[in-house]
Order: C-alpha cells, then sequence, then structure tokens
C-alpha cells in the first residue's frame, strides 16, 4: 500500500515535470540548447556525424613511403591553411617522421629494414587524458564530449604550457605570423591563425559537423580508418579486433586515440 | 584662507572645462548622424536590426563558444530559420563588404576588433 | 615614508637614471618582440621554453628566499636577523615582480592575460601559481611596509601583522612548490618528472636566495655604511652553506636514480647537458662544469667556519650564485626540453634580443629594488639602526 503510494507519487511528479519541462521548450528536439542572449536555439547540424569517442586507425602496412603520405599531409594543411615555415619553428598538424622518432620506447636495433626506413604519420593524439588540457591556464584547450581534444584560438594566451606538457609534440605554436608564410589563404572557408598561439590537429571537427571525415582520411583511401571507438560494430573496433596495433607512448597513461597498424 | 586663490579657481575652471569637454564638443561640434556603413541586398539578417547593432559582438562570443565547445554549429533563430554558425561563412556571405559594413562602423565607434587576423574576408569585399 | 625617495645623493640618482636609460633600451627590445612575434627569440617547436621561463623560476627561488631571515627571527626570535629583514621582504617584493615580467614577455598573447583570472581553471598548476604569487608580493608589501612604518615611529609593530608573518612563512615555501608542480606533474619530460624536483628548487633558492641578499648588502655597506651586522652574516652564511649542501645532495641523487636504474629517458637529459650529443659538448655543457667547479668551490670556502665568513665569502657567494644560476637559470629548462619528444636533439640558444628583453626585466627588478631599499636604509638611519 505504503509503497503503491510511493511509486504513484514518482510517476505523477516525473509525469508533471515532463509536461511542465514539455511547454516550456515547446517541441525542441532533445539537443537543442536554448541561448543565454541570443533569441534563438543552438543545435548540431543535421548531417552531423557523433560519436561518443572519435579514434583513428592508420594501416602503416598499406604506406610506403613519404610520397604516400604526400596527398595527405596537403589535404589536412590545405584544408586548415596551414603555413609551412622552414626551421624548427615550423608549424605542423600532420607530419611524418621515422619509426625510432615516433615510438622511441620501442626501438630495437635489429628491426626490418622496411619498419626501419619507413615513415610514420604524427599527429595529435587525442587523448583520453590529454595533459595539454591539464595544464592549460585558461581552457583554451579542452576535451569535447566525442573525444576531441579541442582548441579555442580566441583565447589562447601563449604561455606554451600545452607544448611542454604535450608527450607527442603534436602542438605549435605560431612564432610569427603565419600569414606571411600563406600568401593566399588555402580554404577561403576556415580562418587562418594569428600570431602568438598555439594550434594542432583538430580531427577536422569542422568537417565532422557537416557530416565529413577528416580531410587525411579522405585523401587515404580507405588506409586510415575513422569511427567511433565504443562502438563495437565500428570500423576502428573491428580493424583493431582483426589486427596487431600500436600507440604512441602508451606508458604515460594518456590514452592516445590515434592506432597505428604495423 | 586660501593661498593663491587667483591658481586654485583657474585651476579648478581649467579643470571643469577639460572634463566637460566631450560635451561641448557635442553640443557645438559637427553633428554625428551616421556611420555611413552600406547595408547588404539581402532582406534580414539572422535576428532583427537593433539585435544586431547593438549585441553582435556579444552574439559571435556565444556562438564561438557553442560552436567550438557544444559543437552546437547551427543556430535556430526567432524565426525559426537555421544559419551555420560561422562569422567567415554566414555573416560575411552577405556583409561581404568589408571596408563598407565592418570597417566603417568599426572606425566610426573607434573599435578595432582583430577578427580578420584569422578570419579571412571573402575576396570580393576587399 | 615615501619622501626618503626623494632626496639622495647625486649616486643615487645618477643610478637610477641609469635604470631608466637601461629599461627604456630594453623596452625597444620587447616592441620588437611584440611585433615581429616569439620568433625573434631562440625558442622552438621543440624547446617551446627559454631564458624567460628559466627567469622566472629562478626569481621565485629568490623571493622565497626570504623565509630563510623571517622565519629564524619570528620562529626562532632569532633577533640578529631583525635589523636586515626588510631588506629579504623588500628584495621578495622586487624579485616577484621580476617574476610576473617574466612570464608577461614570454606571453604569445600578453593582452589576453587577463584570461587566466576570466576562466579560472583549477587544474592548471599556472592558475595556482598565479595566486600563490600575487598573494606572497601583497604579504611581503603589507609586513614590509607596516613593520618599517613601526620601526620609523620606534614602536611595537601592530599585533595584527603577526598572523600575517606566520602566514608568509608558510607561504614562501608554497611559491616555490607551485612553481616546481609546473614542471613535475608533465607526463613524458624526463628532466621534470621527478618527486624531488620542489625539494630541489626550495634548497637552491635558500642558498642562492640569501646569497644574492648578502652580496647586494655588502654593496650597500660600501655605499652607505649600513652593516647588516656581523653575527647576522655569519648565521646567514651558515644557512647558505647547509641549503647548498642539501641542494648539492639532491642533485647527486637526480644523477644516482638516472644512472643506476640505466632508464634511457632519465640519463639522456643529464648526458646531454654534461657531455653533450654525438661526441661533441653542447654550448651549455660548459655552462654545467663551471656550475659543478663552482659550486663544489663555493663550498670549500663555506664549509669550513675560518674562510665562512673571511675575506673570500663574497667570492663563494659570487660562485655560489652563479652555479644555481646556471642549474636552475640554464640547466632545468634546456635539460627539460633536450630531448626532444622524439628523442633527438633541438638546439636551443637564447637571441641577442631575448637577452636584451630579460636584462630589461632584471633593470626593472633593480629599479624597484633600489626604491624600497632607499626607503628601508633611510629609515634605519633615522632612527639608528644603521650599525653597530
Amino acid at each position: 500500500m505504503n509503497n503503491n503510494r510511493r511509486k504513484f507519487l514518482k510517476i505523477a511528479s516525473l509525469s508533471a515535470f515532463a509536461l511542465s519541462s514539455g511547454i516550456a521548450s515547446m517541441g525542441l528536439s532533445a539537443s537543442e540548447a536554448e541561448a543565454k542572449l541570443a533569441p534563438g536555439f543552438y543545435d548540431h547540424g543535421p548531417k552531423t556525424l557523433h560519436a561518443k569517442r572519435w579514434a583513428m586507425v592508420i594501416d602503416t602496412r598499406e604506406f610506403h613511403s613519404a610520397e604516400d603520405y604526400e596527398p595527405l599531409i596537403r589535404a589536412c594543411h590545405n584544408a586548415h591553411n596551414v603555413p609551412d615555415i622552414p626551421g624548427a619553428k615550423n608549424i605542423k598538424w600532420f607530419w611524418l617522421d621515422s619509426y625510432e622518432h615516433a615510438f622511441p620506447d620501442d626501438m630495437n636495433p635489429y628491426m626490418s629494414e622496411k619498419i626501419k626506413a619507413q615513415p610514420f604519420p604524427l599527429l595529435c593524439n587525442h587523448c583520453t587524458n590529454p595533459p595539454c588540457v591539464r595544464v592549460c591556464p585558461t581552457q583554451a584547450t579542452y576535451k569535447m564530449a566525442d573525444g576531441i581534444v579541442a582548441m579555442d584560438y580566441h583565447r589562447c594566451i601563449g604561455c606554451r604550457f600545452c607544448m611542454a606538457g604535450c608527450p607527442y609534440g603534436a602542438r605549435s605554436f605560431n612564432f610569427f605570423d603565419p600569414r606571411k608564410y600563406l600568401p593566399e589563404p588555402t580554404n577561403p572557408r576556415f580562418p587562418t591563425r594569428m600570431i602568438g598561439v598555439v594550434e594542432k590537429c583538430t580531427f577536422c571537427a569542422e568537417r565532422l559537423a557537416v557530416g565529413q571525415l577528416p580531410a587525411c582520411v579522405e585523401a587515404s583511401n580507405g588506409k586510415i580508418l575513422f569511427g567511433d571507438l565504443e562502438d563495437p560494430n565500428s570500423t576502428v573496433r573491428k580493424a583493431l579486433a582483426a589486427n596487431y596495433s600500436i600507440r604512441r607512448k602508451p606508458n604515460l597513461g594518456t590514452q592516445p586515440g590515434v592506432y597505428y597498424l604495423i | 584662507m586660501l593661498y593663491n586663490k587667483k591658481a586654485v579657481y583657474l585651476g579648478i575652471v581649467i579643470l571643469v572645462v577639460l572634463l566637460t569637454a566631450p560635451f561641448w564638443a557635442g553640443l557645438f561640434g559637427q553633428n554625428y548622424t551616421k556611420t555611413g556603413v552600406t547595408k547588404p541586398n539581402e532582406e534580414a539578417c539572422i535576428e532583427n536590426v537593433e539585435f544586431m547593432r547593438a549585441q553582435h559582438m556579444r552574439l559571435l562570443n556565444e556562438w564561438r563558444d557553442e560552436a567550438l565547445r557544444n559543437e552546437n554549429r547551427t543556430y535556430i533563430a526567432k524565426d525559426g530559420k537555421k544559419w551555420e554558425i560561422s562569422l567567415q561563412n554566414t555573416c560575411m556571405r552577405c556583409h561581404k563588404n568589408y571596408d563598407d559594413f565592418c570597417a566603417k562602423c568599426h572606425l566610426s565607434n573607434s573599435v578595432s576588433p582583430y577578427c580578420w587576423t584569422c578570419h579571412i574576408i571573402p575576396v570580393e569585399g576587399k | 615614508m615615501l619622501e626618503k625617495l626623494l632626496t639622495g645623493s647625486k649616486s643615487y640618482y645618477i643610478w637610477l637614471l641609469f635604470l631608466i636609460c637601461v629599461i627604456i633600451g630594453c623596452l625597444v627590445a620587447y616592441s620588437v618582440q611584440i611585433t615581429t612575434g616569439l620568433g625573434v627569440t631562440g625558442m622552438n617547436r621543440d624547446v617551446s621554453w627559454g631564458l624567460y621561463i628559466s627567469q622566472f623560476t629562478y626569481f621565485v627561488g629568490v623571493a622565497a628566499s626570504a623565509v630563510m631571515l623571517v622565519l629564524p627571527a619570528y620562529f626562532h626570535h632569532y633577533v640578529k636577523f631583525k635589523r636586515m629583514i626588510i631588506f629579504g621582504e623588500f628584495m621578495a617584493v622586487a624579485a616577484v615582480v621580476m617574476c610576473a615580467l617574466f612570464i608577461v614577455v614570454d606571453l604569445g598573447q600578453p593582452q589576453r592575460m587577463a584570461n587566466v583570472i576570466l576562466h579560472p581553471t583549477p587544474n592548471s598548476v599556472m592558475f595556482y601559481d598565479m595566486i600563490v604569487l600575487i598573494g606572497y608580493l601583497c604579504l611581503n608589501i603589507i609586513i614590509g611596509w607596516v613593520t618599517l612604518e613601526a620601526e620609523r615611529l620606534e614602536v611595537a609593530p601592530p599585533k595584527w601583522i603577526k598572523p600575517l608573518i606566520y602566514l608568509s612563512i608558510i607561504w614562501a615555501f608554497s611559491i616555490h612548490t607551485v612553481t616546481a608542480f609546473l614542471y613535475a606533474g608533465i607526463p613524458g619530460r624526463h628532466y621534470w618528472l621527478t618527486a624531488i624536483m620542489a625539494a630541489r628548487f626550495l634548497s637552491s633558492a635558500f642558498c642562492s636566495g640569501p646569497a644574492i641578499l648578502l652580496l647586494l648588502l655588502f654593496i650597500v655597506r660600501r655605499l652607505t655604511g649600513f652593516d647588516p651586522g656581523k653575527e647576522a652574516i655569519k648565521t646567514l652564511a651558515t644557512i647558505i652553506v647547509y641549503a647548498m649542501c642539501i641542494n648539492v645532495f639532491f642533485y647527486c641523487l637526480e644523477l644516482f636514480t638516472s644512472f643506476y636504474s640505466n632508464v634511457p629517458g632519465h640519463m639522456e637529459p643529464i648526458h646531454f647537458l654534461f657531455m653533450g650529443h654525438g661526441g661533441e659538448l653542447a654550448w651549455v655543457s660548459y655552462f654545467m662544469w663551471a656550475a659543478v667547479i663552482m659550486a663544489f668551490a663555493s663550498l670549500a670556502i663555506l664549509i669550513p667556519p675560518q674562510t665562512r665568513t673571511g675575506k673570500f665569502l663574497p667570492l663563494a657567494l659570487i660562485m655560489l650564485v652563479l652555479a644555481s644560476w646556471i642549474d636552475k637559470g640554464l640547466g632545468l629548462l634546456i635539460g627539460g626540453f633536450t630531448p626532444n619528444m622524439y628523442e633527438t636533439i633541438t638546439p636551443y640558444m637564447p637571441t641577442c634580443i631575448e637577452i636584451t628583453v630579460a636584462l630589461g626585466v632584471y633593470a626593472i627588478g633593480a629599479f624597484v629594488l633600489s626604491l624600497l631599499w632607499k626607503i628601508a636604509l633611510g629609515v634605519k638611519r633615522d632612527v639608528n639602526n644603521f650599525c653597530d
């Protein structure tokens, strides 16, 4: 009797709450968010790709030389107006390095010549526990709900703590005005960056929002997979289940979201 | 007993005149009427003109935070119309004449936002 | 008390004028950096912090070291320190001002600095560093000013200042601990990822800070006749030698763990600092070896009680300051970033502009210190607490 009454009250209050909030929202979809200042509402785009945790699997067996990666680098850097600055003050979103440098803990001198000679693609790992986010004093870099470690260049003060924090060297600082090294923006629909801020790969969050896969994935003709790590049926999970994969510096506990099939 | 009476009074008068200078300049100076901006041909902005004129910078800030942090890249205006959240690709599609729209108003209000150190002004707007 | 600034000898004004000229000259270098970007420095993608942040770190230590005077005086009622305590506190003020400026000149977008306060981020150590430094600055200004004012009026300092003084003692430890946490919590930077970092920072601060203070007071003694007191100098020299021994000991602990464990990541930065790379010494290696020699030489002079307060004391202190500066002001940052994240070497060397900007910050620190000490000296002279 007592139990029944409690149940009834529970259902009644819940439905009252649902009713009142339903009236308040006037048929808004669940994801829509009311604006604080603007009179309208915010929502994901209709074509936005969603995931619980975006991840990338790079099948390095399918790439043989730097030329094989060239279109990917160009696709990435062109899509994001990444300048090419000569020297050690360069900006890198997607770049190549040797196995020895990419996986320094994993080197033995008797590795196959192929592995030793082959370049490996490097980019931001979009870690589950990103040290860059931990150290940023302004939340200019942050982790989004879908696992992407993103940056707000408007807020960055250029302290470069994130560069000290990142164990993968994935962050670049604009030591110069990037536009000086970018005579014509390669993608007029995407902004450039300005002097004095840090930048890095964004897993193409702006492309995912309009239903496109990241630029490098698109340019790779299926040699790089991109998908939801928490979905057991996703292409990335299937590839990881079927192949031997490694990640960069796994012992640091950052849980990188970029996997390499070797 | 006041020492240096003349100097003190003169000083007070100069101070008052200086402090109220903007009002005098407003009263007797050139009448400020219009910024001289050229509005784009399109019928309506995403929200009404009064709101946009007064709040567009705050709106852009809110847009930025929603788009970058919450991945809400669509704005549903009061009239139900949907807009992609993008200064460069949405705002500047209509407001493509940077010099006659943005620059003129910013100049007459003596503000110098640095949006365009990153955001690219459409080619036809220059 | 500010009126003390307005009466001074000709050389006092010439000194201030000289500093102002230096500051203006260095501002030109800073304006070049602001307009062209941090590209004018020697920093790069792999060595993303350099001279500025290392100087910041060093001067946090100098600021914290005031506690080596305050603690014995207030916890142990060691009255001999009372005469020169104000100089330690005012040096801490100047040092914190320099720290703040070194951070500002290091920023890529300094006009957005307020974002640290507008978007407070409790998971960032930088946030706490800002809080403890601002707090320490305020504490030292308030305590220094109030106690000096009381001395001028020849009354006991107000009672409410006592809790603040006790707080400042604990606070001093916190500023350098938090600064060490900036480094010691970063995964993947082997040279920094060590639990003993904060302890090393404190020990090096507690020898180098008082050493700088003593050296500056020796200059002041020469110029004005102010005498900190023979006993006080002796005690402070003893504190310095203990702290330096602990500092050297702690560094040796790092060497043991790195080389006995034989973990490459832990050995490589130290190997690079002292032995360079590929059989060739790096420029920093010469400094590191010089630091080793000077550290032990200073200890050789300071440890025997006969020579500790003798005529070689200033020489020993200069060597000690240089050694600790090389360790913390050069080696710490270069060792942290070399080898880089790919276990390769990206060289870093500060550029002329970078050094000029740093000198400008030094000059501003010297300016602030000169003014504050001028006030303190004026008050001490007025109340006859100037020499024995």
